[in-house]
């Protein structure tokens, strides 16, 4: 199973603030932990949403609109990919996240990606259909 | 929290540190079937515990501080405690039971070789090649029995006692527990990359509708090979194995059909390849040929696989360089197989000439003797040289040598095709002669 990691925005860093030197080498061995464990796939941190855009479609029409955008919780700072076995044992990587960040108030988000397995029967049932055999019951 | 909340977030923490907590433990009384045992039952008070208490901030440290007590007893009754006290002094002495980080930053420092020492030796080749599979899985794995025996088809009490019979014979064995040195490690690594890619081939062979356990055995191979990929990251053939399952994986979605039938390689929809698994593939085989691995089995056949992987469509393969790395395959390890992959590419890259040449030299080969895909690739480049009666007879041989009916039922088609194809050529009326 594959699990999406959201480190929630704050204040600083939707300010651009540089990380401490202390953060940058926690978050390392914190990385290094989940790389070395074979769990982790990839990740990034992002930028403010200053530097940022959205687009939104009205009626299939789309709109762009630049940041920076309001409810920094409500926005992403970084991600990584996990592959692991369940999602408690991507909770319990999540729980040993280095606890200077964010001063220790940080918030970090935990979705499971779709996979093959979550797709494969409706396809065939999509295929079914085609051809007529699937009536509901 | 729950008891069954509990249970799951217990397995997960055991996944995570049960290799760690294991190789530590052996370390310190040098046999890994104690050490395991230790640590089931340290596992045990904490299904106890745990579901009370809530799991510890430092579940490892936890675990590992349990078990040593219980470690420390094992060792007394050997009456060898007095020799290992000298080496753990400096760990136990004066130090309370609350001081665990302290336990563990000792220990730290030998983490990654202990980890190392434990899959040197669940892989050791005095085991046999079950044995060895279902060790490294449950040691350094951290699957439990159950999930051992579901992704393996057979009963769970056939993989314990693989498991104690596996213990038992690298105790009465006498194997220490350490990293081969020398002239041995090269054949030891080759052992426990073998164990590896044995695992990843038995999860790739499972097909929709079997146990989810078992194509899960695609992801713990490549859990296990990054592991070691992190521990022996100067060995390139170590890359050259993550490289390879981290290209093969990335084709899983795309390999079966919507009603579970498989897809070949130049047939899939190359937009359900997972571009992340290509992306870290071709990284790690970058790694692999940095370390001076060009040449090894490993990294060739994963260079073969990041060619499919580089092309955006089949028609952009570079098939000439994927007959070259055969070539250069077959140069490290001979093998008729090997030969037959380099005529296909051949003929993919020059022509069905080129590569019937290769293959009419392969049909002298006993190996070869009941090998269905030789007269399968026969047939198919006789076809393509227009020569239909004898690829018909190529293509019925090859449906009668295969045992998988799918493949049956393609291989009788071909041959259908070739006799009606066959048969219009001969129905083409001759070209007028002068006196007409």
């Amino acid at each position: 199973m594959r699990f999406l990691i959201i480190r929630k925005a704050d204040t600083s860093t939707e300010a651009g603030v540089a990380p401490t030197e202390e953060l940058i080498a926690a978050m390392g061995r914190y990385n290094e932990e989940m790389v070395k464990a074979g769990v982790m796939l990839s990740g990034d941190g992002l930028q403010p949403t200053s530097k940022g855009a959205r687009v939104k479609f009205s009626g299939g029409q789309p709109r762009v609109i630049d940041g920076p955008f309001t409810e920094a919780k409500e926005l992403v700072a970084g991600f990584s990919i996990l592959q692991v076995n369940s999602k408690e044992e991507a909770i319990e990587w999540v729980k040993r996240w280095p606890q200077i960040d964010g001063g220790g108030e940080v918030e970090i988000e935990i979705r499971q990606l779709y996979e093959l397995e979550d797709f494969g029967p409706s396809e065939a049932i999509d295929r079914m259909r085609e051809v007529g055999f699937a009536k509901p019951r | 929290m729950t008891v069954s909340d509990a249970h799951r977030a217990i397995d997960a923490v055991w996944r995570i540190e049960s290799a760690r907590l294991i190789a530590g433990l052996a370390r310190i009384v040098g046999d890994v079937g104690a050490a395991e045992d230790l640590a089931q039952d340290a596992l045990v008070a904490a299904l106890e515990r745990w579901p009370e208490s809530g799991v510890p901030d430092n579940p490892g440290a936890w675990l590992m501080a349990t078990a040593k007590h219980r470690a420390i007893d094992l060792l007394r009754r050997r009456s060898l405690l007095q020799r290992k006290h000298e080496q753990l002094g400096h760990e136990l002495a004066d130090r309370q039971e609350s001081a665990v980080p302290d336990l563990d930053a000792a220990l730290d420092d030998h983490v990654g070789d202990d980890l190392l020492r434990l899959m040197f030796t669940a892989c050791h080749p005095v085991l046999s090649t079950d044995a060895r599979v279902a060790l490294t899985l449950r040691l350094v794995g951290g699957l439990t029995t159950e999930e051992i025996a579901r992704a393996y088809l057979v009963p769970a009490s056939t993989v314990a006692q693989r498991i104690v019979r596996a213990k038992r014979t690298l105790a009465e064995a006498g194997i220490p527990f350490e990293v081969p040195r020398g002239a041995e490690l090269a054949a030891r690594l080759s052992s426990v990359l073998e164990v590896i890619y044995l695992v990843f081939n038995e999860g790739y062979a499972a097909t929709a509708g079997d146990d989810w356990m078992r194509p899960a055995l695609c992801e713990d191979a490549l859990r296990l090979g990054r592991i070691l990929a992190g521990l022996a990251p100067e060995e390139p053939e170590v890359h050259g194995l993550v490289a390879l399952m981290e290209i093969q994986a990335s084709r899983s979605r795309a390999r079966l059909g919507p009603s579970g039938e498989p897809v070949l390689l130049l047939d899939q929809n190359r937009a359900r390849w997972d571009q992340l698994l290509i992306r870290r593939g071709l990284e790690a085989l970058r790694r692999a040929e940095a370390l001076g691995g060009r040449e090894g089995s490993y990294a060739l056949q994963a260079a073969i696989a990041a060619c499919h992987a580089r092309a955006h469509v089949a028609e952009d393969t570079d098939w000439e360089r994927i007959a070259a790395l055969y070539a250069a395959l077959a140069r490290t390890e001979p093998s008729p197989v090997v030969e037959l992959n380099r005529a296909v590419a051949l003929s993919m890259a020059f022509g069905p000439a080129a590569g019937l040449e290769l293959v009419d030299e392969l049909r002298s080969e006993p190996a070869l003797r009941t090998y269905h895909l030789l007269p399968a690739v026969r047939g198919d480049l006789l076809d393509r040289l227009g020569r239909w009666r004898e690829a018909r007879t190529e293509f019925e041989r090859a449906a009668a040598l295969t045992r998988n009916a799918r493949e049956r039922e393609v291989l009788t088609q071909r041959a259908v095709e070739c006799a009606r194809r066959e048969a219009d050529a001969l129905r083409v009326p001759a070209p007028a002669g002068p006196e007409a």
